[in-house]
Parts: C-alpha cells; structure tokens; sequence
C-alpha cells in the first residue's frame, strides 16, 4: 500500500485562504445543518397538511394528497433537485427567473425549497399513517363535543398521531439530513462537498472522508438523543 | 419557456437516452439489487446469529452505513475500491477500477445494509415455533432457516424489499457524481450540450415518474394479494 | 307528523325522529325510524346487537348522516345544510361505549377543552366548572391524571363530565357500560341514575334493564333497523307487545 497518512492535515490552512482544513468541514457542517433544520420546517408544516388531507371525508382533498406523495415519491431527489434549480427560473417570468438565478446563497434556497418539498410527502405518509391508527371513535367524541373539523385535528387528533409517530419521524429527519449531501451536485458547500474538496486540495482523500463520517455519525447520534429526550418529555402518563 | 418548448431535441436523444442511459441504470439496479440481497441476508442471519462478535460487528456496520449520506459513500468507494483492490491481490500500487465497477460494489455493499434490516425484520416476523418444529423433525439449525424459516420470511417481506428496490432505481441517478452516463447522467449531457436543460430535466423527470409509480402500483397490488394468503 | 320548519318552543319535543331512514351504500340500517323524547324525559333504548339502536343515536347529533326523514333538536333541523353542526352537538351531550378520553390530555383538559375552544369560556371559569363536575361524580382527586391512569369505570364518569360541562339541553349515551369490567358498572350507572333524577332529559342506549326500570320513562325497542315498540316503561317489561320484544327480554333477563 502506497497511502501515505497526514493526520495533521487539519491543522493547515487551506488554499481557500480562510482559516484552515478543519475550519472548512465545519463551515460544511453548519450549512448541511442549516439546510437539514430549515428544510424540515417545510417538510413538517407541508407534510402535516398532506397527511391531513389523506384522512379528510373529502374525496378531492385525498386525490390531492394523493398526486402529492407519489407525485414527489417516484421522482429521484436530485433529478427533483435539478428542476428547482435549473428548470424553474426558466419557466418563471424572465426578470423573475434572472433575479432568482442571480441570488446570493441560491443552492442553499434550492435545496432547502427541493428537500422540503421532497421530504414533506415521506412525513405526508407518516402523518396519515398515524392518524389512521387512532381509533374513530376519537373524532367521533371530538366532533360530539361541538369542535369543528379543523379543532378536532388540531387539540385531539394531531396531538396523539405525532406521539405515535415519533420513531419514524425521527428516521425520516435523520433521512433529510443525510439527503442535504444531494444538493453538492448544484452548488450548496455542505459537508460532502467540503471533504470532497479537501480531498481534490490536499489529497489527504481517506483523512478528509473519515472527518466527514464521524461528523455524520456525530449528528446522528445528537438527533437520535435528541428525540429520545422529546419523547420521554412527550410520553403520556399511563399512556398506552 | 413553454413557448419554446422544444420536443425534437428529445425524440433525437431517445435512443442514447435509453439504449445507453436506461440500460446502465438498470443493469446498475439488477445487479445491485441482487448482491446487495445476498449479502443483506447474510448480514441479517449473522445479527441474529447470537455469536457476539459476528452480531456487533454486522450491526456496526449496518447502522454505519445507515448514518452515512449515499453521496459521502460513493465517493469513499471510489477512492477505496482501488487500494482494497491491491491489497486484494498483494499488489504496491493501487489498481485501476472503473467507476461502473466502483459503482456497483459501492451500491451493493450500501444497499446490503438497508435490505439486512428487511431480512431481519422479516425473519423475526415467523413464530419462533416454526424454527423449532422444523428442528424437531431433524433438521439442522440452518437446515430449519434456509428451508422453514426464510421461505416465509421472503414471501412477507417481498413487498417491502421491491420498495427498496425502486428507492434503490432512483438512488442510482447519483452516479452523477461520477460523470457516469446513467439515465440521468445521459439525459445531462444532451442538456449541457444543447443547452436544453429544461426540456431534458423534465422528460429524465417524467421517465422516472412513470417506471417508478407503475412499479409501485404493482408492488402494492402483489402486496393485497400476499396479504390474503397469510 | 311533518316536516316543516318547526319553532323552538320549549313546549315541543327535545328530540323528534320524524321517518328516518339511512342506507350504507345498498344496505338499508334504518327503516323510518319514528319517535320523540320530550323534556326531562329518559328514554331507554334497546334491542339486538346490529338493531340499529347505536346508528340511530349517532343520527341525532349527526356523528352519522341519514339519507331521508327528519331529526330536530330543540327545535333545530340536524339534516339541514343551514344548520351549524359544530354548534349544535355542543348543546347535546355524547357518552360512548369505549369511553373516547382524549389520551394525551389530563382529567381536567379533557374538562376543559371544549368549553374553552367551542364555548369560548375563560381558562379559569372552565376550570372551576370542571371540578365542580369532577366532584359531583366522585372524581375530584383525579384531575390533574391521565385517562390512561384511570380504571375503565373512571374514565367512563370522566366522559360524562366532560359531556357535561358542555351545559347540554339533552345527554345521548351510547352503551355506556357495555365495555366496562361488571363491578365497574354499577358506578357509572349511579351516576346516570343520579343525572335523570336532577331532571336531565336522555336518551340511552343500553342492554341495562335494572337502570332502565329504575329511571326511564319510556321504552323504545329496536330489531333489524326498525321501531318495534315505543312503549312506557312498565308497558315494556310486564306486557311486550311484539314476539321480538318477548324473546328478547326473556333472553336478556335469563342473565
């Protein structure tokens, strides 16, 4: 074997001129967090309406849900990722889509906008899911007390459907975060992107692939005990 | 825009797009579909195998995997697969692997992890007294898994492990990062060479859409039909 | 009987069911179903399992739609696109079989939920009248538990309070003790059997023939969708009419 180790590497400066290669994994780390946080904040709010609106009496409602999930479930991410980011300026207005084009940060609103979006149908399915194994009779109770139908999601339903669907949530926020790596192909200096850069600077390719996997290990390690400690404060008292 | 929509650059890549893009993509999928099948059982039978170290060392690797983004591995293999290669054959230099090979071994070994929990859950699904009636007729411990147990096991968890299998037909599009030419990949570089990315993104779009939704029809019309038998 | 619009007076009936029949899909639950519950009247309902009895009384809050006749509470049409639903079913108390505490909430939200959201009542006043309530059915040390902590018959008395604080003209109960351990029963029932003697007007749907001896006024007896006797009370058990209403009650009392 011909590899020669330099675990000192880190501790250079990078040719960026900014600090050194230890710095630049960190700043990737931060936007793939950035990315992963404020991307799920979409995916959460628009994956809740989804999953609602599968559970709705409407029939509309549903087929709407419905061309939703499979809609953005059967379209690989970063082919989804390449319609927000090359094709959508171009069907907006022209000054529109140049003023987009010309964004400072644009990756990092494409792929938080992309992962948001393609997130919000795997919560979608969840959402529902959860709502599903609530017994009917709960509405029934809910809506018998005078609650309309909006009311009765909001304090009844809702409330218990994410208590149940708390394990599985968590895997699909830990799913979004890993997919942040995606949106290297378009331009966002995430953590992949900065330890592939590392690597096209420095050579040092195993050195900078292991940082990137133990800062990946790390952060799914923070997320899982993060939502081990939600769920016990969240746990209903003889809950069952 | 719309107005400018322009279908023949499509209908002129049409048999690059698909004789050479579809085929590699699928080749790519079959392949690692199914090595990563074999390898996920056999991560599967030795996680619930008992032995400790066999045990922790295939669930370190699983949930390793699990943790990593495709991307990040994807490129670990790229650059590993050549030095793994010679040390494989003794050899000083790293070898020259190309990057369908690296591909490949690096969708299978990735996949393996996510079908090894499958297998696993689909194996913990069967009552423990099937196992141990087929003992009692005389079989061996692994005689009872390969001929009672992983029968059943399969049949519930064929549903699911088709599932991955379409994730994993998506997943392959991010060979990208290797400037392979998969359908994705084929569909990119018409659109960089014609600057027709809109036309070309939409129509790769669009081609995914309908295999994926198709098969996942079928998947779910296999699984209400095994769902009846059990 | 008709249906034409109908004035609340407070001399008119609580409930009528005017013809009410309903359909799942082809297959026909109800049968112009005809009855009334007048003010402060308790009206038993029984029958068979499948009968319909249940399906009827989630007719009268709407909780299942019907496809003809006519229900009007307290002088509100229940099948009528004009009428507010939401603020229909908070007049009309509901108790069910499985109890239907909402899990994640405590005794007293449970309480208070609706009164704050629906009624628009302060936190405070909500709260006051919850333990009231929670008092008068024997609960008050329970408020700040989980149903999740309570026994079968607990819960059960926690529904009605919470279907009580609500201030409803009229209390629908449907099998309210059908899904309790027996020596829970007697609990809940004491607690219904204290309700219709304060004057509350109900309609109870229930395999109970000691309760409905001891306090219905009246008897309504369900087979196969239809009304086979709406009858007093003492008509009922000591002169059934119909062969149906016979063999029922032969084979309920042989318990």
């Amino acid at each position: 074997m011909t590899y020669t180790w330099n675990w000192g590497i880190f501790f250079e400066p990078s040719p960026e001129g900014a600090g050194t290669y230890a710095d630049m994994l960190l700043s990737g780390l931060a936007w793939t967090v950035a990315t992963a946080l404020c991307s799920w904040i979409i995916a959460f709010a628009l994956g809740s309406v989804v999953g609602v609106m599968r559970t709705l009496p409407s029939r509309a409602a549903n087929a709407v849900g419905a061309a939703y999930v499979e809609g953005f479930r059967n379209v690989p991410l970063l082919v989804q990722m390449f319609l927000w980011y090359f094709v959508l300026p171009e069907l907006l207005p022209r000054d529109l889509g140049t003023a987009v084009k010309q964004m400072p940060d644009a990756p990092f609103y494409t792929a938080v906008l992309c992962l948001g979006f393609f997130t919000a149908a795997r919560v979608a399915e969840q959402v529902r899911a959860g709502l599903r194994s609530l017994p009917r009779g709960q509405t029934q109770a809910a809506l018998a007390l005078g609650l309309t139908r909006a009311q009765t999601y909001r304090h009844v339903l809702l409330p218990n459907a994410y208590r149940i669907i708390l394990p599985p949530l968590t895997s699909e926020f830990l799913n979004n975060l890993k997919n942040t790596s995606v949106a290297l192909t378009i331009g966002l200096l995430e953590l992949t992107a900065r330890a592939r850069a590392m690597q096209e600077f420095s050579f040092q390719v195993f050195e900078a692939f292991t940082a990137a996997t133990l800062l990946y290990v790390a952060l799914n390690l923070v997320v899982i005990a993060g939502a081990t400690l939600l769920e016990r404060r969240v746990a209903v008292p003889g809950g069952r | 825009m719309f107005g400018q929509f322009d279908l023949s650059v499509i209908r002129d890549a049409l048999p690059y797009l698909f004789a050479q893009g579809m085929v590699f993509t699928l080749t790519l999928t079959a392949l690692a579909a199914s090595g990563g099948l074999v390898l996920g059982t056999g991560l599967a039978l030795l996680r619930l195998s008992g032995v400790p170290g066999l045990t922790h060392a295939a669930k370190l690797y699983v949930e390793l995997m699990r943790a990593l983004p495709l991307v990040l591995v994807i490129f670990w293999f790229y650059f590993l697969v050549p030095y793994l290669g010679a040390w494989a054959i003794g050899s000083d230099t790293p070898i020259q692997v190309g990057a369908f090979a690296s591909a490949l071994v690096t969708f299978t070994l990735f996949e393996a992890a996510y079908f090894s929990e499958i297998v696993r859950a689909g194996i913990q699904s069967i009552p423990k007294g099937q196992g141990a009636a087929a003992r009692a007729l005389g079989m061996s411990p692994a005689q009872a898994m390969r001929l009672v147990v992983l029968p059943q096991a399969m049949r519930n968890m064929l549903p699911l492990l088709l599932t991955q299998t379409i994730v994993l037909f998506q997943d392959t599009s991010l060979v990208y990062v290797l400037s392979l030419t998969d359908f994705l990949g084929a569909a990119s570089k018409v659109a960089q060479r014609d600057g027709r990315l809109v036309e070309m993104y939409l129509f790769a779009a669009l081609v995914y859409f309908a295999i994926c939704f198709a098969a996942s029809l079928l998947v779910r019309r296999l699984q209400a039909r095994t769902a009846i038998v059990r | 009987m008709t249906s034409a619009p109908q004035p609340a007076e407070a001399g008119g009936p609580m409930i009528a069911i005017e013809a009410v029949s309903k359909w799942y899909g082809e297959v026909r639950v109800l049968t112009g179903c005809t009855t009334a519950v007048a003010r402060g009247e308790v009206v038993v309902v029984c029958g068979p399992s499948g009968s319909g009895k249940s399906t009827l009384l989630k007719c009268v809050n709407a909780l299942e739609p019907f496809q003809e006749g006519q229900i009007t509470v307290d002088g509100t049409r229940v099948r009528d696109r004009a009428t507010n639903l939401p603020r229909l079913r908070a007049r009309v108390g509901m108790v069910f079989q499985h109890f239907e505490l909402f899990p994640h909430l405590s005794v007293i939200d449970n309480l208070t939920l609706a009164p704050r959201k629906v009624l628009g009542r302060s936190r405070a006043a909500a709260t006051q009248r919850g333990l009231d309530l929670l008092a008068r059915v024997g609960l008050s040390a329970h408020a700040e538990k989980h149903p999740g902590q309570l026994s079968g018959g607990q819960q059960q008395r926690v529904a009605i309070a919470r279907a009580l604080a609500m201030d409803p003209v009229v209390m629908l109960f449907d099998e309210p003790t059908s899904a309790l351990d027996p020596e829970m029963v007697g609990e809940v029932l004491d607690v219904m059997v204290e309700l219709a003697r304060d004057g509350m007007t109900m309609m109870v749907v229930t395999h109970e023939m000691g309760f409905a001896r001891k306090v219905a006024d009246r008897v309504v007896f369900m087979d196969r969708g239809e009304i086979v006797e709406d009858v007093a009370k003492d008509t009922f058990f000591d002169r059934p009419r119909s062969e149906r209403a016979q063999q029922f009650l032969s084979k309920i009392l042989a318990h």
